[in-house]
């Protein structure tokens, strides 16, 4: 469903990626993984529109997407969850959720949209007139997938999203991932958190300084030396 | 609610009665009030709500003065007209302002230079165009009547004056609570979340420009036929857009009631200390004066005066909310 083929993004004259492939398959959990500065953000953003590849081509349902308007992008079925939760802080987590359906195919399944994040999040009912900015780490996380999900995304991507978080928390917000690609939405995630994205993932892809170094399923990889030796320390 | 709404309608009769008791001095500091109130709150409209630092807004208000008092000295047109074809002079400015400055995502203090930079070149070229009377300025001749938007006394003037405040809340209550407000404050809180969700911020960054040049614009034809004399240092200078930006900045910003607050706090300040101080010999003391209040705000009260207003009227005007709403520093007084 997306294909993102050979692409080069540059900040002014620093390559971030090169020749950049992934792909992602309906109803598949993908997961990027890489350390810091690897590239990881810049390829999500590179796909919703945000940051213009030089190069490359992205399809999305067989059509290229590389020059379409991020709003347009949005529309089509595209969600990014950015890194660090990026709330409207003063907005309550009710506003902020609705920020997530401001064009006509989502707002006119609003209320439903909202039930199904309230399903996934039930700690969020008792907070949807609360202020985003004041909400714990955890929650806002919540808020911020939970708003991402207002879109009705076919392919919802997840950047970072255990950055941060008590390994508690670290575990029920993939135990929701996991929820919500089982209903029929695709994930593209990225994490430094190797093990615990490759142990959910389908398949993954290895960023390293711009380029895919490795690629497989997530039990390939969890079982390569590679990365047992760079990322797990094992 | 109910109680603030009767409070907003109690004070409307007030204001609107004051001409009977009131003498010619006392409702020119009036006119004052309302006038900077208006302005602040066209600001506002840009950068309260977007957060899109302008400096250069005695750029629209200029340009909303000069076009007025051009078209009715050259083509006899009234400036109740005029205000209009000016407004759009200065909306189609700050559309181009907002296109070089959002187009090509300058941020921050880029954007604010920027708007300096317009408001700075206008400045110098109306200095030099004979026909907008170069650094001379333009005089006014007062020819009283409604059509001419000239009037004997300042008794029209406070209302038409009080008329702009009162449509200028009433316009941006309505944005606030339609989707363009809603996108204006996402993208003042976080434009690229909101542009990562979707919001074509570049769109509604245009549309918040385009609305408060031209409501900018409004102020510059009252002005003009308010104090007949324009000249470029005054309408396009760097100290008329620091001086209408003051008001919100005090009152609070991205508030409805900000501006308003903040211009009864500081217009009549500037009038009277300008007024006492120079009978003195002391001209310019009450910039200092300015100043200093400016400060104090800034230092004690970040977020506005009128936050602390709200918290002390909203025992008495909202007592439902108050009760349970100990968090909520909701400071616009919804």
């Amino acid at each position: 469903m997306l294909k993102v083929s050979g692409i080069d993004v540059y900040y002014g004259d620093m390559a971030a990626l090169s020749n950049v492939g992934i792909d992602v398959n309906r109803g598949e959990i993908v997961a990027v993984v890489g350390s810091n500065g690897a590239g990881k953000s810049t390829l999500l953003k590179a796909i919703s529109g945000i940051q213009r590849p030089r190069t490359g081509t992205i399809r999305f349902n067989d059509t290229e997407i590389s020059r379409t308007s991020t709003s347009r992008i949005v529309e089509v079925g595209i969600s990014h969850v950015p890194e660090g939760r990026q709330l409207f802080p003063t907005m309550t987590v009710l506003e902020n959720l609705e920020m997530g359906a401001q064009f006509p195919r989502a707002r006119k399944c609003l209320p439903e949209s909202l039930k199904k994040v309230l399903d996934y999040f039930p700690r969020l009912k008792e907070r949807l007139s609360q202020k985003a900015g004041t909400l714990s780490g955890g929650e806002q996380q919540m808020v911020a997938m939970g708003r991402g999900l207002m879109s009705v995304p076919a392919l919802m991507m997840l950047d970072e999203p255990s950055l941060g978080l008590a390994p508690v928390l670290v575990s029920k917000i993939f135990e929701i991932i996991q929820r919500i690609n089982q209903q029929g939405t695709a994930i593209l995630l990225i994490e430094q958190n190797v093990f615990h994205s490759l142990k959910i993932s389908d398949r993954g892809f290895v960023l390293e300084n711009g380029r895919v170094a490795l690629t497989g399923t997530g039990e390939e990889l969890l079982a390569s030396p590679h990365i047992r030796k760079m990322y797990l320390g094992l | 609610m109910t109680r603030l709404y009767l409070f907003l309608a109690v004070l409307f009769a007030v204001l609107m009665a004051l001409p009977l008791v009131l003498g010619n001095y006392v409702l020119g500091i009036f006119v004052m009030v309302y006038f900077w109130a208006y302005v602040g709150q066209s600001w506002n409209v840009l950068t309260g709500y977007t957060g899109h630092i302008s400096l250069g807004h005695a750029l629209y208000l200029g340009v909303g003065a000069y076009a007025t008092t051009y078209f009715a000295q050259n083509f006899g047109l009234s400036p109740w007209i005029g205000m209009f074809l000016g407004g759009f002079i200065a909306s189609a400015i700050g559309l181009f302002l907002g296109f070089l400055g959002f187009r090509f995502g300058m941020r921050g203090v880029y954007f604010v230079i920027l708007t300096i930079a317009f408001a700075e070149i206008t400045r110098l070229i109306v200095s030099h165009m004979e026909a907008l009377g170069s650094f001379t300025g333009i005089f006014l001749d007062f020819d009283p009547s409604f059509l001419h938007f000239q009037f004997r006394g300042n008794v029209p003037y406070y209302y038409i004056s009080f008329g702009f405040m009162v449509v200028s809340m009433v316009v941006v209550r309505t944005i606030e609570r339609s989707r363009l407000g809603r996108f204006m404050v996402a993208i003042r809180e976080n434009e690229e979340a909101a542009q990562a969700l979707g919001v074509n911020t570049f769109k509604y960054n245009m549309l918040a420009i385009a609305i408060s040049a031209y409501m900018t614009a409004l102020a510059g034809a009252f002005y003009a036929n308010y104090i007949f004399y324009l000249h470029p240092n005054s309408m396009f200078g760097m100290a008329t857009s620091i001086e209408l930006i003051l008001r919100p900045i005090v009152g609070g910003l991205g508030t409805i009631f900000g501006p308003v607050l903040g211009s009864f706090i500081l217009s009549p300040l500037s009038e009277i200390s300008r007024a006492y101080f120079s009978k003195g010999g002391l001209e310019g003391l009450h910039l200092i004066l300015y100043g200093v209040v400016a400060i104090l705000v800034v230092l004690f009260m970040p977020k506005g005066v009128i936050v602390y207003v709200t918290k002390m009227l909203n025992p008495i005007l909202k007592p439902e909310t108050a009760r349970q709403g100990k968090r909520g520093d909701d400071a616009d007084g919804r």
